[in-house]
């Protein structure tokens, strides 16, 4: 992983940290594969967050002890997990259902590009990455709060927070926050720009803007 | 009237044909029909459009009628870690239709409910959305998504009484419940089958109306694809 940025900033668990802070007690939350998956692992002590896994789960355990493994318990990622006292099991169906029909309340997703205007690139580089898009449209399109986790830059150096995505998009105007491992932008609304709100420790406004090429308020 | 075959074989005699349409139960590698995908491989029927949320890994699941080039087209949401249907896709062998993960679910449950097409938000201003028609309603705008109507549905199940009844267990339940509901036959694998009367007719998942033809498929060797532990602490 490319995590040796000049700059100070976020570690992928310090930006699932930072992502931990938006959780509300209560809050029915789906968490995407990679650095939203250790979200989990920072809920507030005293906070029910319910996590719910598209294949079809609501309360997520932790990942079970090596005796305890078992090959029809999995999440969204296969990996395998267990149940919890309060846990429930449904078919595909419902569970987009749920997501769909806007009963979760927030989902913490990866994010390969963000534009400015909110668009959401995670799904596939054409002639390279042919994955599929899972559950992401639908999640995306249904859930009330989308948060997108991700380097601030790629591995070449370039920005990702841009004018206009160049990859084909997981939803048109859907991001309502951005946490990266420089800083966290949040909009209020879907006709709002974005807003710098808070920057990684180290980090400074001039570092963001220079490698930022998306228009946002400061 | 009998439902219960006696292997997957005889199950699916006389419902396989050249270029029909299958709608497949299972996530990953998670609650797959295992026994009459290996059938429908023996089989030989070629120029298959699948209906699946994913296409197994290499040579484990779907995964096995992508190896013998059986599968003419995937409807999925998913196909990553299988470098067969990868080559095949890159080499134009293979049409794939990617299809958003609750759009598939809800296509395979709109199709078993006789409704042949439905608005939704999910891919709107996508590449999904392209040629689609796009309704507004209360000023927000969706695509119109056509239900699936399969040829035949294989699905995996937990237990099933002899009439039918199914039962699926925790997250093997998955895409198995629509995708067993838009075929015009469902054969089901269970890895037990119980006397009538011994299942509670309140906890049936899918009852037996949607199972024409039942096989028992155990013993099963279910796969993982990532296994992950927590260490118990020391005493």
């Amino acid at each position: 992983m490319a995590t040796q940025v000049e700059t100070s900033g976020w570690t992928r668990d310090q930006m699932a940290q930072r992502a931990a802070k938006e959780l509300k007690d209560g809050y029915y939350v789906n968490l995407g594969i990679g650095i939203p998956t250790l979200v989990a692992n920072h809920v507030p002590e005293g906070m029910t967050v319910t996590l719910q896994s598209e294949n079809g789960m609501l309360g997520i355990g932790p990942f079970p002890f090596e005796d305890e493994v078992d090959p029809d318990l999995i999440n969204a990622g296969k990996q395998t997990i267990s149940e919890l006292p309060q846990s429930s099991y449904f078919d595909s169906a419902t569970s987009f259902a749920m997501i769909r029909g806007g009963h979760i309340d927030l989902a913490v997703l990866g994010g390969m590009e963000v534009s400015q205007d909110g668009d959401l690139a995670n799904w596939m580089v054409p002639g390279k990455m042919i994955k599929g898009m899972g559950g992401a449209m639908d999640l995306v399109a249904g859930v009330k709060k989308i948060i997108v986790v991700m380097e601030h830059v790629s591995k070449n150096g370039d920005a990702k927070f841009i004018p206009e995505c160049t990859l084909p998009l997981t939803g048109k105007n859907v991001v309502d926050m951005i946490i990266t491992d420089l800083a966290v932008f949040q909009r209020p609304d879907h006709d709002s720009p974005f807003r710098l709100i808070e920057l990684a420790p180290g980090v400074t406004a001039e570092e963001v803007r220079e490698r930022t090429t998306a228009a946002y308020e400061q | 009237m009998q439902k219960i075959y006696p292997n997957a074989r005889a199950a699916l005699d006389g419902l396989l044909f050249d270029g029909m349409t299958i709608a497949a139960g299972g996530f990953g590698l998670c609650g797959i029909p295992e026994r009459l995908i290996d059938a429908i491989q023996t089989a030989g029927v070629k120029g298959l459009i699948i209906a699946s949320n994913n296409a197994g890994i290499d040579n484990e699941g779907l995964g096995k009628l992508l190896r013998t080039r059986q599968v003419k087209k995937m409807i999925s949401s998913y196909v990553g870690e299988n470098k067969e249907f990868e080559r095949q896709f890159l080499a134009h062998e293979l049409e794939v239709e990617f299809c958003p993960q609750g759009t598939l679910a809800e296509r395979m449950r709109a199709g078993g409910a006789g409704i042949p097409g439905f608005y939704t938000k999910t891919g709107f201003g996508t590449q999904v959305a392209e040629g689609k028609e796009v309704k507004s309603f209360d000023g927000e705008d969706y695509i119109l998504e056509r239900g699936i109507f399969a040829d035949l549905s294989v699905v995996k199940g937990w237990k099933a009484d002899e009439s039918g009844n199914l039962m699926f267990r925790k997250t093997a339940r998955n895409f198995n419940l629509p995708a067993a509901t838009c075929g015009k036959v469902c054969v089901a694998e269970v890895e037990e089958i119980v006397p009538v009367g011994s299942l509670d007719p309140d906890c049936i998942h899918l009852p037996s109306i949607y199972v024409k033809r039942l096989i028992l498929g155990a013993p099963y060797d279910k796969k993982i694809e990532f296994k992950t532990v927590r260490e118990r602490e020391m005493a």
